[in-house]
Protein backbone atom coordinates (compact mmCIF):
# COMPACT_ATOMS: atom_id res chain seq x y z
CA UNK A 1 0.00 0.00 0.00
CA UNK A 2 1.29 3.33 -0.57
CA UNK A 3 1.51 5.30 2.89
CA UNK A 4 1.08 8.92 3.14
CA UNK A 5 0.36 11.28 5.98
CA UNK A 6 -1.67 14.22 6.14
CA UNK A 7 0.60 17.68 5.71
CA UNK A 8 0.10 20.21 8.93
CA UNK A 9 -3.24 22.64 8.65
CA UNK A 10 -1.15 25.54 8.81
CA UNK A 11 0.69 24.29 5.62
CA UNK A 12 -2.35 23.60 3.93
CA UNK A 13 -4.04 26.83 4.82
CA UNK A 14 -0.51 28.34 2.99
CA UNK A 15 -1.11 26.21 -0.22
CA UNK A 16 -4.91 27.10 -0.57
CA UNK A 17 -4.83 31.00 0.31
CA UNK A 18 -4.54 32.19 -3.14
CA UNK A 19 -8.03 30.25 -3.79
CA UNK A 20 -11.33 31.49 -2.68
CA UNK A 21 -13.21 27.81 -4.41
CA UNK A 22 -11.86 24.30 -3.73
CA UNK A 23 -13.23 21.15 -4.57
CA UNK A 24 -11.91 17.97 -2.28
CA UNK A 25 -11.01 14.86 -3.88
CA UNK A 26 -10.36 12.07 -1.33
CA UNK A 27 -9.34 8.61 -1.74
CA UNK A 28 -11.22 5.20 -1.62
CA UNK A 29 -8.47 2.64 -1.39
CA UNK A 30 -4.58 3.52 0.60
CA UNK A 31 -5.41 7.37 1.89
CA UNK A 32 -8.63 5.62 3.55
CA UNK A 33 -6.59 2.42 4.90
CA UNK A 34 -4.01 5.29 6.08
CA UNK A 35 -7.04 7.25 7.42
CA UNK A 36 -5.62 10.51 5.55
CA UNK A 37 -7.51 11.15 2.79
CA UNK A 38 -10.85 8.76 3.20
CA UNK A 39 -14.51 9.84 3.11
CA UNK A 40 -14.31 10.79 7.22
CA UNK A 41 -10.77 12.72 6.43
CA UNK A 42 -12.42 14.31 3.23
CA UNK A 43 -15.59 15.60 5.44
CA UNK A 44 -13.31 17.26 8.40
CA UNK A 45 -11.40 18.88 5.92
CA UNK A 46 -14.58 20.63 4.53
CA UNK A 47 -15.94 21.42 7.72
CA UNK A 48 -12.05 22.88 8.35
CA UNK A 49 -12.33 24.76 5.13
CA UNK A 50 -16.23 26.04 5.44
CA UNK A 51 -17.59 28.08 2.81
CA UNK A 52 -15.11 28.22 0.04
CA UNK A 53 -15.57 24.36 -0.42
CA UNK A 54 -17.85 23.92 -3.78
CA UNK A 55 -17.84 20.11 -3.28
CA UNK A 56 -15.96 17.18 -2.57
CA UNK A 57 -16.24 13.34 -4.03
CA UNK A 58 -14.31 10.01 -2.94
CA UNK A 59 -12.96 8.37 -5.83
CA UNK A 60 -12.22 4.80 -5.40
CA UNK A 61 -8.47 4.99 -6.90
CA UNK A 62 -7.41 8.36 -7.87
CA UNK A 63 -4.67 7.24 -9.33
CA UNK A 64 -6.35 5.02 -11.96
CA UNK A 65 -7.92 7.53 -14.58
CA UNK A 66 -10.64 5.28 -15.87
CA UNK A 67 -11.77 5.79 -12.14
CA UNK A 68 -11.31 9.73 -11.96
CA UNK A 69 -13.88 9.79 -14.93
CA UNK A 70 -16.51 7.52 -13.88
CA UNK A 71 -16.45 8.69 -9.99
CA UNK A 72 -15.78 12.33 -10.84
CA UNK A 73 -18.24 13.18 -13.88
CA UNK A 74 -21.55 13.84 -11.87
CA UNK A 75 -19.27 16.68 -9.85
CA UNK A 76 -17.93 18.15 -13.73
CA UNK A 77 -19.66 21.68 -12.71
CA UNK A 78 -18.93 22.11 -8.88
CA UNK A 79 -14.89 21.07 -10.47
CA UNK A 80 -15.01 23.88 -13.31
CA UNK A 81 -16.75 26.20 -11.17
CA UNK A 82 -13.80 25.74 -8.09
CA UNK A 83 -10.42 27.09 -8.45
CA UNK A 84 -8.38 24.79 -7.41
CA UNK A 85 -8.75 21.05 -6.51
CA UNK A 86 -6.86 19.66 -3.06
CA UNK A 87 -6.64 16.32 -3.43
CA UNK A 88 -6.51 13.64 -0.48
CA UNK A 89 -4.46 10.92 -2.27
CA UNK A 90 -1.08 10.10 -3.06
CA UNK A 91 1.12 12.13 -5.33
CA UNK A 92 0.22 9.55 -8.26
CA UNK A 93 -3.43 10.30 -7.22
CA UNK A 94 -3.07 13.99 -7.63
CA UNK A 95 -0.94 14.21 -10.35
CA UNK A 96 -3.59 12.21 -12.23
CA UNK A 97 -6.81 13.92 -11.11
CA UNK A 98 -5.01 16.57 -12.45
CA UNK A 99 -4.38 15.08 -15.46
CA UNK A 100 -8.16 14.27 -15.56
CA UNK A 101 -9.41 17.72 -14.51
CA UNK A 102 -6.65 19.85 -16.23
CA UNK A 103 -6.99 22.44 -13.10
CA UNK A 104 -4.73 23.24 -10.57
CA UNK A 105 -4.06 20.09 -7.92
CA UNK A 106 -3.15 20.66 -4.74
CA UNK A 107 -1.55 18.06 -2.50
CA UNK A 108 -3.30 17.88 1.16
CA UNK A 109 -1.00 15.00 2.31
CA UNK A 110 2.61 13.94 2.15
CA UNK A 111 3.75 10.42 0.28
CA UNK A 112 5.91 8.07 2.54
CA UNK A 113 6.37 5.01 1.03
CA UNK A 114 4.92 1.51 -0.17
CA UNK A 115 4.76 0.04 2.96
CA UNK A 116 3.76 -2.72 4.94
CA UNK A 117 0.36 -2.41 7.64
CA UNK A 118 0.85 -3.74 10.73
CA UNK A 119 -2.25 -2.38 12.27
CA UNK A 120 -4.32 1.23 11.80
CA UNK A 121 -1.80 3.75 12.08
CA UNK A 122 1.41 1.65 12.42
CA UNK A 123 3.12 1.36 9.02
CA UNK A 124 6.48 -0.09 7.69
CA UNK A 125 8.48 1.18 4.96
CA UNK A 126 9.05 -2.08 2.82
CA UNK A 127 9.74 -1.28 -0.89
CA UNK A 128 11.52 1.87 -2.79
CA UNK A 129 9.47 0.58 -6.24
CA UNK A 130 13.62 0.16 -7.27
CA UNK A 131 12.59 -1.51 -10.58
CA UNK A 132 15.14 -4.42 -9.66
CA UNK A 133 13.81 -6.92 -6.87
CA UNK A 134 16.45 -9.26 -5.57
CA UNK A 135 14.45 -9.88 -2.25
CA UNK A 136 14.87 -13.88 -2.93
CA UNK A 137 18.47 -13.55 -2.42
CA UNK A 138 18.42 -11.01 0.86
CA UNK A 139 15.57 -13.59 3.07
CA UNK A 140 12.32 -11.63 2.27
CA UNK A 141 14.33 -7.97 3.45
CA UNK A 142 14.79 -5.26 1.15
CA UNK A 143 18.32 -3.80 1.16
CA UNK A 144 17.86 -0.75 -0.52
CA UNK A 145 14.41 0.35 0.91
CA UNK A 146 15.35 -0.65 4.97
CA UNK A 147 18.88 -0.37 5.19
CA UNK A 148 19.44 3.51 5.63
CA UNK A 149 22.36 3.37 2.97
CA UNK A 150 20.57 1.45 0.59
CA UNK A 151 23.75 -1.36 0.65
CA UNK A 152 23.57 -4.05 -1.59
CA UNK A 153 26.30 -6.40 -0.14
CA UNK A 154 26.35 -6.47 3.45
CA UNK A 155 26.26 -4.09 6.28
CA UNK A 156 28.66 -1.35 7.16
CA UNK A 157 30.14 -0.58 10.71
CA UNK A 158 27.28 2.31 11.79
CA UNK A 159 25.42 -0.77 13.50
CA UNK A 160 25.31 -1.28 16.73
CA UNK A 161 23.88 -4.65 18.88
CA UNK A 162 21.42 -5.16 15.44
CA UNK A 163 20.48 -1.34 15.19
CA UNK A 164 21.46 1.41 12.79
CA UNK A 165 23.50 4.69 13.88
CA UNK A 166 20.57 6.44 11.69
CA UNK A 167 17.74 7.48 13.66
CA UNK A 168 19.42 7.50 16.95
CA UNK A 169 19.86 3.14 17.01
CA UNK A 170 16.11 3.04 16.98
CA UNK A 171 15.94 1.07 13.49
CA UNK A 172 16.89 -2.12 12.59
CA UNK A 173 20.43 -2.84 10.78
CA UNK A 174 18.24 -4.32 7.73
CA UNK A 175 21.65 -6.48 6.89
CA UNK A 176 21.84 -7.77 10.33
CA UNK A 177 17.87 -8.63 9.69
CA UNK A 178 18.83 -10.41 6.52
CA UNK A 179 21.60 -12.50 8.22
CA UNK A 180 19.62 -13.85 10.74
CA UNK A 181 16.98 -14.70 8.20
CA UNK A 182 18.88 -16.47 5.88
CA UNK A 183 20.96 -18.02 8.69
CA UNK A 184 17.33 -19.17 10.12
CA UNK A 185 16.42 -20.58 6.76
CA UNK A 186 20.01 -22.26 5.99
CA UNK A 187 20.52 -20.50 3.33
CA UNK A 188 23.65 -18.13 4.23
CA UNK A 189 25.51 -18.95 1.29
CA UNK A 190 23.46 -16.07 -0.05
CA UNK A 191 24.94 -13.46 2.20
CA UNK A 192 28.39 -13.57 0.84
CA UNK A 193 27.59 -13.13 -3.00
CA UNK A 194 28.76 -10.11 -4.40
CA UNK A 195 25.83 -8.04 -6.15
CA UNK A 196 27.52 -5.83 -8.70
CA UNK A 197 26.42 -2.02 -9.09
CA UNK A 198 22.96 -0.95 -9.93
CA UNK A 199 21.97 -0.29 -13.70
CA UNK A 200 19.98 2.93 -12.76
CA UNK A 201 19.38 3.60 -16.41
CA UNK A 202 16.87 0.78 -16.25
CA UNK A 203 14.50 3.02 -14.30
CA UNK A 204 15.46 6.53 -15.80
CA UNK A 205 14.85 5.29 -18.90
CA UNK A 206 11.49 4.39 -18.94
CA UNK A 207 8.53 6.60 -17.64
CA UNK A 208 5.85 4.85 -19.69
CA UNK A 209 5.11 0.84 -19.50
CA UNK A 210 2.88 -0.98 -21.47
CA UNK A 211 2.42 -4.37 -20.99
CA UNK B 1 30.27 -14.01 -10.37
CA UNK B 2 32.50 -11.72 -11.18
CA UNK B 3 36.46 -12.49 -11.39
CA UNK B 4 38.37 -11.75 -8.07
CA UNK B 5 41.68 -10.02 -8.03
CA UNK B 6 44.93 -11.92 -8.70
CA UNK B 7 47.29 -10.51 -5.54
CA UNK B 8 48.36 -7.53 -7.65
CA UNK B 9 51.58 -5.85 -7.40
CA UNK B 10 52.51 -3.58 -4.61
CA UNK B 11 52.27 -0.27 -5.41
CA UNK B 12 53.03 1.60 -1.93
CA UNK B 13 55.28 1.50 0.76
CA UNK B 14 52.70 0.57 2.90
CA UNK B 15 52.10 -2.71 0.81
CA UNK B 16 55.84 -3.64 0.46
CA UNK B 17 56.69 -3.17 3.83
CA UNK B 18 53.41 -5.16 5.33
CA UNK B 19 54.76 -8.09 2.63
CA UNK B 20 58.12 -7.61 3.80
CA UNK B 21 56.85 -9.13 7.28
CA UNK B 22 57.10 -5.83 9.27
CA UNK B 23 54.91 -4.74 11.88
CA UNK B 24 53.26 -1.23 10.16
CA UNK B 25 52.26 1.86 11.69
CA UNK B 26 50.14 4.19 9.87
CA UNK B 27 49.03 7.70 11.13
CA UNK B 28 45.44 9.91 10.25
CA UNK B 29 45.41 13.48 9.20
CA UNK B 30 42.27 15.69 9.54
CA UNK B 31 41.56 18.25 7.19
CA UNK B 32 39.04 20.21 8.68
CA UNK B 33 36.58 23.07 7.42
CA UNK B 34 39.64 25.35 6.23
CA UNK B 35 41.25 27.06 3.16
CA UNK B 36 45.11 26.36 4.42
CA UNK B 37 47.16 22.98 5.19
CA UNK B 38 49.54 24.59 7.38
CA UNK B 39 48.59 22.51 10.29
CA UNK B 40 47.98 19.47 7.87
CA UNK B 41 51.60 19.24 7.16
CA UNK B 42 53.12 20.28 10.59
CA UNK B 43 51.13 17.33 12.11
CA UNK B 44 52.53 15.24 8.87
CA UNK B 45 56.29 16.15 9.93
CA UNK B 46 55.93 15.23 13.33
CA UNK B 47 54.34 11.62 12.67
CA UNK B 48 56.91 11.20 10.27
CA UNK B 49 59.58 9.23 12.30
CA UNK B 50 57.51 6.97 13.57
CA UNK B 51 54.54 5.76 10.41
CA UNK B 52 54.97 4.48 7.00
CA UNK B 53 51.64 6.20 5.74
CA UNK B 54 49.34 8.89 6.96
CA UNK B 55 45.34 8.60 5.89
CA UNK B 56 43.49 11.53 5.25
CA UNK B 57 40.21 11.42 6.17
CA UNK B 58 37.25 12.21 3.68
CA UNK B 59 34.77 14.43 5.55
CA UNK B 60 34.75 12.26 8.62
CA UNK B 61 31.18 11.51 10.31
CA UNK B 62 30.20 13.54 7.07
CA UNK B 63 30.64 16.81 8.06
CA UNK B 64 32.02 19.06 4.69
CA UNK B 65 35.34 19.56 5.51
CA UNK B 66 38.46 20.42 2.51
CA UNK B 67 38.45 17.24 0.02
CA UNK B 68 40.68 14.88 0.96
CA UNK B 69 42.90 14.37 -2.33
CA UNK B 70 44.88 17.56 -2.11
CA UNK B 71 46.29 17.02 1.52
CA UNK B 72 47.56 14.06 0.58
CA UNK B 73 49.01 14.93 -2.26
CA UNK B 74 50.35 18.16 -0.87
CA UNK B 75 51.99 16.05 2.77
CA UNK B 76 53.55 13.51 -0.12
CA UNK B 77 55.14 16.16 -1.78
CA UNK B 78 55.66 18.31 0.90
CA UNK B 79 56.58 16.07 4.00
CA UNK B 80 57.76 12.84 1.79
CA UNK B 81 55.31 11.05 3.81
CA UNK B 82 52.92 8.67 1.77
CA UNK B 83 49.23 9.10 2.65
CA UNK B 84 46.33 6.95 2.32
CA UNK B 85 43.42 8.93 0.83
CA UNK B 86 40.57 7.94 2.47
CA UNK B 87 37.42 7.47 0.01
CA UNK B 88 33.63 7.57 1.36
CA UNK B 89 30.93 6.19 -1.42
CA UNK B 90 28.87 8.44 0.40
CA UNK B 91 29.28 12.33 -1.18
CA UNK B 92 30.45 11.39 -5.03
CA UNK B 93 28.63 8.79 -7.84
CA UNK B 94 30.56 6.49 -9.61
CA UNK B 95 31.72 9.16 -12.38
CA UNK B 96 32.72 11.44 -9.43
CA UNK B 97 34.59 8.42 -7.89
CA UNK B 98 36.29 7.26 -11.30
CA UNK B 99 37.40 10.99 -12.10
CA UNK B 100 38.84 11.22 -8.64
CA UNK B 101 40.83 8.20 -8.83
CA UNK B 102 42.12 9.04 -11.96
CA UNK B 103 43.36 12.09 -10.52
CA UNK B 104 44.71 10.60 -7.46
CA UNK B 105 46.80 8.56 -10.14
CA UNK B 106 48.19 11.18 -11.42
CA UNK B 107 49.13 13.19 -8.32
CA UNK B 108 51.09 9.67 -7.15
CA UNK B 109 48.52 8.99 -4.79
CA UNK B 110 49.47 5.08 -4.09
CA UNK B 111 47.00 3.83 -1.10
CA UNK B 112 43.08 4.32 -1.00
CA UNK B 113 40.89 3.27 1.53
CA UNK B 114 37.74 2.54 0.19
CA UNK B 115 34.83 3.03 2.77
CA UNK B 116 31.44 3.33 3.06
CA UNK B 117 31.42 6.83 5.21
CA UNK B 118 29.09 7.64 7.67
CA UNK B 119 25.25 8.73 6.96
CA UNK B 120 24.69 12.07 6.38
CA UNK B 121 22.23 12.60 9.17
CA UNK B 122 24.63 12.42 11.71
CA UNK B 123 26.51 15.23 10.20
CA UNK B 124 26.96 19.14 9.89
CA UNK B 125 24.78 18.91 6.65
CA UNK B 126 22.28 16.92 7.74
CA UNK B 127 19.90 17.50 4.88
CA UNK B 128 22.41 16.35 2.01
CA UNK B 129 21.61 13.35 0.33
CA UNK B 130 23.71 10.44 0.75
CA UNK B 131 24.89 9.22 -2.52
CA UNK B 132 25.86 5.59 -2.21
CA UNK B 133 25.69 4.96 -5.67
CA UNK B 134 27.78 2.33 -5.24
CA UNK B 135 28.37 0.26 -1.34
CA UNK B 136 31.98 -0.16 -0.08
CA UNK B 137 32.33 -3.62 -2.09
CA UNK B 138 31.33 -2.58 -4.96
CA UNK B 139 33.64 0.20 -4.51
CA UNK B 140 36.50 -2.39 -4.49
CA UNK B 141 35.36 -3.97 -7.51
CA UNK B 142 35.33 -0.31 -8.94
CA UNK B 143 39.45 -0.35 -7.93
CA UNK B 144 39.97 -3.93 -9.01
CA UNK B 145 38.46 -2.88 -12.12
CA UNK B 146 40.46 0.43 -12.66
CA UNK B 147 43.61 -0.95 -11.35
CA UNK B 148 43.63 -4.41 -12.37
CA UNK B 149 42.16 -4.56 -16.00
CA UNK B 150 42.46 -1.02 -16.80
CA UNK B 151 38.81 -0.17 -17.29
CA UNK B 152 35.94 2.01 -15.44
CA UNK B 153 33.78 -0.08 -13.68
CA UNK B 154 31.40 -0.05 -17.46
CA UNK B 155 34.11 -0.95 -18.34
CA UNK B 156 35.31 1.96 -20.84
CA UNK B 157 39.18 1.58 -21.32
CA UNK B 158 41.79 3.82 -18.96
CA UNK B 159 44.05 5.63 -20.82
CA UNK B 160 46.90 4.76 -18.70
CA UNK B 161 47.81 2.56 -15.36
CA UNK B 162 46.33 3.12 -11.44
CA UNK B 163 48.90 1.94 -9.85
CA UNK B 164 47.11 2.33 -6.49
CA UNK B 165 46.89 -0.37 -3.42
CA UNK B 166 43.68 -0.84 -2.18
CA UNK B 167 42.41 -0.74 1.70
CA UNK B 168 38.87 -1.43 3.59
CA UNK B 169 38.02 -0.83 6.61
CA UNK B 170 36.08 -3.46 9.35
CA UNK B 171 34.74 -2.79 12.42
CA UNK B 172 35.82 -5.54 15.17
CA UNK B 173 33.28 -3.98 17.72
CA UNK B 174 30.61 -5.03 15.49
CA UNK B 175 27.56 -6.78 17.77
CA UNK B 176 26.60 -9.39 15.77
CA UNK B 177 30.34 -9.72 14.26
CA UNK B 178 29.41 -12.15 11.66
CA UNK B 179 27.76 -10.26 9.64
CA UNK B 180 30.38 -7.54 9.16
CA UNK B 181 32.87 -10.84 9.31
CA UNK B 182 31.60 -11.95 6.11
CA UNK B 183 31.45 -8.32 4.71
CA UNK B 184 34.82 -7.92 5.26
CA UNK B 185 35.30 -11.41 3.43
CA UNK B 186 33.67 -10.82 0.35
CA UNK B 187 35.36 -7.63 0.24
CA UNK B 188 38.74 -8.90 0.58
CA UNK B 189 38.09 -11.67 -2.00
CA UNK B 190 37.24 -8.77 -4.57
CA UNK B 191 40.67 -6.82 -4.17
CA UNK B 192 41.60 -5.51 -0.79
CA UNK B 193 45.02 -5.18 -0.20
CA UNK B 194 44.86 -4.33 3.25
CA UNK B 195 42.48 -3.55 6.24
CA UNK B 196 42.56 -0.77 8.95
CA UNK B 197 39.78 -1.40 11.44
CA UNK B 198 37.14 0.94 13.62
CA UNK B 199 39.16 2.36 16.83
CA UNK B 200 39.58 -0.51 19.23
CA UNK B 201 39.48 -0.48 23.28
CA UNK B 202 38.92 -4.33 23.95
CA UNK B 203 41.94 -6.75 23.08
CA UNK B 204 38.98 -9.52 23.27
CA UNK B 205 37.10 -8.33 20.61
CA UNK B 206 40.11 -7.40 18.40
CA UNK B 207 41.35 -10.64 19.21
CA UNK B 208 38.07 -12.61 18.02
CA UNK B 209 37.89 -10.62 15.02
CA UNK B 210 40.88 -11.36 13.91
CA UNK B 211 40.71 -15.03 14.30
CA UNK B 212 37.27 -15.18 12.67
CA UNK B 213 38.55 -12.72 9.86
CA UNK B 214 42.16 -15.06 9.54
CA UNK B 215 40.86 -17.08 6.99
CA UNK B 216 40.73 -14.28 4.18
CA UNK B 217 44.46 -13.75 4.66
CA UNK B 218 44.13 -10.03 4.47
CA UNK B 219 46.67 -8.00 6.41
CA UNK B 220 44.78 -5.54 9.23
CA UNK B 221 45.80 -3.18 10.68
CA UNK B 222 44.36 -2.74 14.45
CA UNK B 223 42.99 1.00 14.75
CA UNK B 224 43.43 2.52 18.15
CA UNK B 225 43.06 6.42 19.39
CA UNK B 226 44.71 7.34 22.23
CA UNK B 227 42.58 10.32 23.93
CA UNK B 228 44.16 13.56 23.70
CA UNK B 229 41.85 15.33 26.49
CA UNK B 230 38.52 14.07 28.16
CA UNK B 231 36.59 16.38 25.79
CA UNK B 232 37.57 13.92 23.04
CA UNK B 233 36.99 10.70 24.68
CA UNK B 234 33.79 11.70 25.58
CA UNK B 235 32.69 13.17 22.02
CA UNK B 236 34.46 9.38 20.94
CA UNK B 237 32.05 7.66 23.11
CA UNK B 238 28.86 9.56 22.50
CA UNK B 239 28.55 9.85 18.93
CA UNK B 240 31.05 7.72 17.24
CA UNK B 241 28.73 4.75 15.65
CA UNK B 242 29.65 1.34 17.35
CA UNK B 243 32.42 2.59 19.96
CA UNK B 244 32.35 2.84 23.29
CA UNK B 245 35.32 3.90 25.48
CA UNK B 246 35.61 1.83 28.43
CA UNK B 247 34.86 2.98 32.11
CA UNK B 248 37.99 2.99 34.00
CA UNK B 249 39.86 4.98 31.03
CA UNK B 250 37.46 7.76 30.82
CA UNK B 251 37.14 8.09 34.39
CA UNK B 252 40.87 8.38 34.74
CA UNK B 253 40.58 10.71 31.91
CA UNK B 254 37.85 12.92 33.59
CA UNK B 255 40.15 12.66 36.50
CA UNK B 256 43.21 14.12 34.40
CA UNK B 257 40.71 16.88 33.44
CA UNK B 258 40.06 18.40 37.01
CA UNK B 259 43.88 19.35 36.99
CA UNK B 260 44.01 23.26 36.63
CA UNK B 261 47.61 23.96 35.33
CA UNK B 262 47.38 23.19 31.53
CA UNK B 263 50.99 21.88 31.01
CA UNK B 264 50.45 19.19 34.23
CA UNK B 265 46.77 18.22 32.81
CA UNK B 266 48.72 17.55 29.28
CA UNK B 267 50.81 15.27 31.31
CA UNK B 268 48.29 13.13 32.79
CA UNK B 269 46.36 12.83 29.93
CA UNK B 270 49.54 11.35 28.42
CA UNK B 271 50.27 9.45 31.13
CA UNK B 272 46.56 7.70 30.85
CA UNK B 273 46.97 7.14 27.33
CA UNK B 274 50.45 5.71 27.87
CA UNK B 275 49.05 3.40 30.49
CA UNK B 276 46.24 2.02 28.45
CA UNK B 277 47.55 1.78 25.22
CA UNK B 278 51.22 0.65 25.50
CA UNK B 279 50.07 -2.45 26.77
CA UNK B 280 47.13 -3.00 24.06
CA UNK B 281 49.60 -1.93 21.47
CA UNK B 282 52.13 -4.47 22.86
CA UNK B 283 49.58 -7.22 23.36
CA UNK B 284 48.38 -7.00 19.98
CA UNK B 285 51.95 -6.81 18.73
CA UNK B 286 53.22 -9.79 20.82
CA UNK B 287 50.44 -12.30 20.46
CA UNK B 288 48.20 -11.54 17.68
CA UNK B 289 48.59 -12.00 13.35
CA UNK B 290 47.71 -8.24 12.69
CA UNK B 291 50.11 -6.55 10.06
CA UNK B 292 50.37 -3.10 12.06
CA UNK B 293 48.62 -0.20 14.26
CA UNK B 294 46.52 2.47 12.79
CA UNK B 295 47.23 5.28 15.06
CA UNK B 296 44.41 7.93 15.17
CA UNK B 297 46.40 10.52 17.36
CA UNK B 298 44.37 13.45 15.23
CA UNK B 299 46.27 16.96 16.80
CA UNK B 300 48.18 14.38 18.88
CA UNK B 301 51.67 13.56 17.75
CA UNK B 302 53.08 14.10 20.96
CA UNK B 303 51.80 10.57 22.24
CA UNK B 304 53.58 8.84 19.12
CA UNK B 305 57.13 8.12 20.03
CA UNK B 306 56.24 6.98 23.88
CA UNK B 307 53.20 5.21 22.97
CA UNK B 308 55.52 3.04 20.26
CA UNK B 309 58.65 3.19 21.98
CA UNK B 310 57.57 -0.38 23.44
CA UNK B 311 57.92 -2.09 20.03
Amino acid sequence: MIITEQKPMEEVQEMIAPYDKLFIVGCGTCSTSCQTGGEDEVKEMTEKLGDRVVGWAMVEDPCDLRLDRRDLKAYKEQIADSDAILVMACGAGVQTVGEYSKKIVLPALNTLFIGETERLGKFHDMCKACGDCILDETGGICPLTRCAKGLLNGPCGGQVKGKCEVGDYENECAWVQIYDRLKEQDRLDLFTVFRPPRDFSKKTLKMHHYF
Amino acid sequence: MVKMADKRPAYSQLVKDIRAGKFVLTGELEPEKVTCLEEILVSARAMKPYVVAANVTDNPLAYAYMNSLVPSWLVQKEVGLETVYQMTVRDRNRLALTSDILAASYLGIKNILAISGDHTVLGDNKGAVSVYDLDSAQFVYMLHKMIDEGVDVAGNEIHGNVDINVGIAANPNADPLMPEVLKVGRKTKIGADFIQTQTMFDIDKTKEFLKEAEKYKCPTLIGVFPLKSYGIADFFDRFIPGVSVPTELLTSMKKAKKEPDKEKRKQLYDEVNLEFFRPFIKEIHKTTSAAGIHVMAVMYERIFEPLLEAL
